[in-house]
């Protein structure tokens, strides 16, 4: 593309602003426009009670890919103090501690240990060879093209040679598979499996018997690739200030409310203030029903691909919790030093599968899956000192609650509550204020259909070249000069850059002007 | 109310009538009703619409109600005519199509009152109204079983519906709409039919039904003019004369069709005239557009053929015994223009006509097999083109 063009981005989360840096720092002149006061998007910093700041929906990740941090030059993200594990609560005290390499509990067998090395070993050369597919625009299957030959031809050669034939033929047997039959295959510890398998259900409307969440687990377990958890609250300012530096110029409070189209082409936006911005690029960073069928419209696309896009499964079923804690909770069989760890309730797999069973028919369980963090515990910064502040990840709290969520947001508080009680008794004393976002009130603020964490079921059949939908999986849209640089393009959710970066790159080799 | 289930086929709300007036029991189903195929003789029918007076019972065609503050933009996105030309009162000829740009449908879209409007389709299209509807701020029903519709046509068609006591019906022009009254009721009267000729389409409200029938073929008993019951076998000759085509049988429709490129788009069936880029967003464009770019591949043509044999399934060579171009989808011959008439679906050459089209056609002399090869020549126009057709007011026959 020759450099010049004016590009809008609509909406400044971690894929917008990566995209737009990449733009920007190739020639061209780039406007973010952002409807929230901050940029970041998910992993902007939400203060939700006085003195008290959470990330606001991402409350963890693993540092962006090595690729996007040298070249787009990012500050190296901050660490936390020592590398953050994951301990999976055991109702009995018997904790499990699950690291890079090492599993620890007392109750553990050394079987499950060894074992453990092994799997994790042999998971991260499975998601180091699907790399291959996530770095880059998902192939077609129609109208193939070189690009497309060459991403199908790296990914054969990473399977068959970057794994060997044994593990090849390992690989092809468990890519479909659910992540319940392979946990049980490898390990016995229940607390050990439940913690596993969260990783491959979280943020998604599946249970881990669900076919092929061992795809959903690779696709986690290829952001571990890049280093332990680092601090979300040093991640957006990071990002904003390599987009500032490319020349990008970010407006904040800058509600884009449609996707101008002129014969086929994108022109421009109109801002929810009345403003026009016309430029030669539009590239959205939301969601693709909040994309296509409410910024462009369907009087501007097909009707076949509209019917698509609004049958694709965008019901998010996480709900998030924040809490002001008065003191650091004790749980039982737990030292203070432990919370700076994530804390999972998930003591089995057969816990989740029957947490997620109401879930299919608008309820919620009683005995939720809670992915907790203590961010305070790792930076001081975000409460008052001698204060803590928790998050909970509340899983599968659908979307569409038969009940309705006005009425019940308190009482899944209170579910929440209760089932933390049972780990960390007295906990409820602690409590100054506290929050509830469900996945309505995360689609409300955050302008993500469904408050779907990953804009959209991250599953096969929306996923690589069929996602959002097959026709529009190349960051391409229908409308000329329209693109899609977020996580409703590949390879998806999680707070992993790529959609942008290879959105970008999409941009730039194919122009689209 | 239970069902019955020994009765397959819906009875229109003219039933009771036209059972009197088919002869053959010749039936057809027809979208689910029990529809006439030949009434008495089809020669005696054909010649009702050209020669004098053919009544027809259209109810069974699809008939679906469009209405909603976007009524207007949601039909404008659909089909690839500009609908905001369409004038309330008017009648506009219309095709539809997928995302591929391959025809789904041919249509009619009654611009009934502003913002209200009657689209009649070959095929069911409910599914593909409500999937095309999402964004949309329209209600769609289907009305197919709460209108009765007749279809008049002929040279006397007009004389007919005056001497029946319908006022307004001399500035009525083709495609236009008349609200009107007969015998008492409300009926709708268009200038529109499928035959090439001077002819009307009547509707009304079922419970109407009868009398309307009765105004109509009062005028037969009275022996002022000849009025005949006509079935489908007559109106496939009259609409290949009169150029148009029916989807389902001249070509695969979009949401039937089985096999890459074995549906067609409007360009393709010689629809371009109808293809409009200078509208806003319409199912298809896209895709029309880039075929646009591109040189055609293959064209539906209207054919007449020299000689008497009729291209019954034939195949098309660019000369005798030459190469394979095409095959006929529809043939007839034609009493009132006294030739072979054909429908031929023709590859093209990097996007040219053949300059020459040969059928080969099989027929049989006393059970003897044997082969004719007839030059085809190209029409442009509809085989069947009379004056009266659009004359306003008609010249009363």
């Amino acid at each position: 593309m020759t450099k010049g063009k004016s590009v809008l981005i609509v909406g400044a989360g971690h894929n917008g602003l990566i995209c737009g840096t990449y733009l920007a720092r190739a020639g061209h002149k780039v406007t973010m426009l952002e409807a929230r006061d901050t940029v970041g998007g998910g992993i902007a910093m939400r203060q939700f009670s006085d003195g008290f700041s959470v990330p606001a929906l991402a409350q963890m990740h693993h540092p962006l890919h090595a690729k996007i941090v040298s070249e787009l030059k990012l500050a190296s993200p901050s660490p936390t103090p020592a590398p953050m594990e994951t301990i999976s609560l055991s109702p009995t005290g018997a904790h499990v501690t699950l690291g890079a390499e090492q599993v620890s509990g007392r109750e553990l067998n050394e079987k499950d240990r060894a074992a453990y090395s092994e799997f994790m070993k042999e998971y991260a050369s499975y998601a180091k060879a699907l790399g291959a597919l996530y770095l880059n625009t998902p192939p077609r299957l129609k109208d193939f093209d070189l690009a497309d030959a060459r991403t199908l031809t790296k990914l054969g050669l990473k399977l068959r040679f970057g794994l060997g034939r044994k593990d090849m033929r390992e690989f092809l047997r468990v890519g479909g598979m659910n992540i319940y039959d392979i946990l049980n295959e490898v390990f016995n510890s229940e607390p050990l499996k439940g913690a596993l398998a969260v990783q491959a259900v979280l943020g998604n409307h599946v249970g881990p018997r669900t076919p092929t969440t061992a795809l959903n687990y690779l696709y986690s377990r290829h952001q571990e690739l890049n280093g332990a958890p680092v601090l979300v609250s040093g991640t957006a300012g990071s990002l904003e200030t390599a987009a500032a530096a490319a020349g990008v110029d970010i407006k904040t409070n800058a509600a884009v409310k449609k996707i101008k189209v002129e014969n086929g082409r994108a022109t421009g936006v109109e801002l929810a203030s009345g403003e026009h911005i016309k430029a030669d690029l539009v590239v959205s960073n939301a969601d693709a029903k909040t994309t296509f069928l409410d910024l462009v419209g369907a009087s501007e696309l097909d009707a076949m691909f509209v019917h698509r896009i609004s049958k694709t499964r965008t019901y998010g079923d996480v709900s998030k919790i924040h809490i002001a804690l008065k003191a650091p909770p004790v749980f039982a069989g737990l030292e203070t030093a432990d919370l700076r760890h994530r804390l999972l309730i998930a003591p089995s797999m057969r816990y989740v599968e029957r947490a997620f069973n109401p879930s299919k028919y608008g309820e919620y369980s009683e005995d939720p899956v809670l992915d907790i963090s203590i961010p305070s515990m790792n930076d001081p910064s975000l409460a008052p000192q001698g204060h803590h502040v928790m998050c909970i990840n509340v899983s599968y709290t659908p979307y569409r609650l038969k009940a309705g969520w006005e009425q019940n947001r308190d009482a899944l508080y209170q579910t929440v509550i209760d089932t933390l009680s049972a780990y960390a008794p007295g906990i409820a004393d602690r409590i100054e204020d506290h929050e509830i976002l469900t996945p309505v009130d995360i689609e409300r603020e955050y302008g993500v259909t469904g408050g779907h964490w990953h804009h959209g079921e991250m599953s096969i059949d929306q996923g690589f070249m069929m996602r959002p939908v097959h026709g529009t999986a190349q960051y391409q849209t229908p409308v000329e000069g329209l693109f899609l640089c977020g996580a409703a393009a590949h390879p998806g959710g999680g707070i992993t850059g790529l959609p942008g970066r290879n959105a970008a790159r999409r941009i730039l080799a194919k122009g689209g002007v | 109310m239970m069902h019955d289930f020994t009765q397959v086929l819906e009875p229109s709300p003219f039933h009771e009538r036209v059972i009197d007036r088919v002869l053959t029991q010749n039936w057809a189903e027809w979208n689910g009703y029990q529809t006439p195929r030949v009434a008495d003789t089809v020669a005696s029918e054909y010649f009702a619409v050209r020669s004098s007076c053919s009544v027809m019972d259209l109810t069974p065609m699809e008939k679906y109600r469009i209405t909603g503050p976007d009524a207007t933009t949601f039909l404008n996105r659909m089909v690839t005519r500009d609908i905001s030309k369409l004038k309330p009162g008017r009648v506009m000829y219309v095709v539809w199509c997928d995302d591929r740009g391959k025809v789904i449908d041919d249509g009619t879209v009654f611009h009934l009152r502003p913002g209200d409007y009657r689209l009649c389709a070959q095929h069911h299209q409910l599914d593909w109204l409500l999937l095309s509807s999402i964004g949309f701020d329209v209600t769609i029903e289907k009305e197919t079983a709460d209108v009765a519709a007749l279809s008049v046509q002929g040279p006397t068609a007009y004389s007919v519906l005056v001497a029946a006591g319908v006022k307004g019906l001399e500035t009525l022009k083709p495609f236009g709409i008349l609200e009107t009254q007969l015998a008492g009721f409300d009926l709708t009267i268009s200038r529109t039919g499928f035959t090439g000729d001077l002819g009307y389409e009547l509707w009304t409200d079922p419970q109407n039904a009868l009398a309307m029938w009765d105004a109509i073929f009062a005028i037969n008993e009275r022996g002022l003019y000849d009025v005949r019951l006509i079935g489908l076998d007559a109106l496939e000759m009259v609409r290949i004369e009169a150029g148009f085509i029916m989807p389902g049988w001249d070509f695969n429709t979009a949401e039937s069709v089985v096999r890459a490129e074995h549906d067609r788009s409007p360009f393709e069936l010689g629809l371009g005239w109808i293809v409009k880029f200078d509208k806003p967003h319409f199912t298809g464009k896209k895709a029309l557009i880039a075929e646009s770019k591109r040189p055609a591949k293959r064209r539906l043509l209207k054919l007449s053929l020299e000689g008497n044999k009729v291209p019954s399934g034939s195949f098309l060579f660019d000369r005798k015994d030459g190469k394979n171009i095409g095959s006929v989808v529809a043939h007839m011959w034609s009493p009132i223009l006294k030739t072979a008439l054909a429908y031929g679906d023709v590859e093209l050459n990097k996007g040219q006509l053949p300059a020459s089209i040969w059928a080969e056609i099989y027929y049989q002399k006393e059970l003897k097999w044997r082969l004719a090869w007839a030059r085809c020549k190209i029409h442009d126009e509809p085989f069947w083109k009379h004056a009266r057709r659009a004359a306003t007011p008609p010249n009363p026959n």
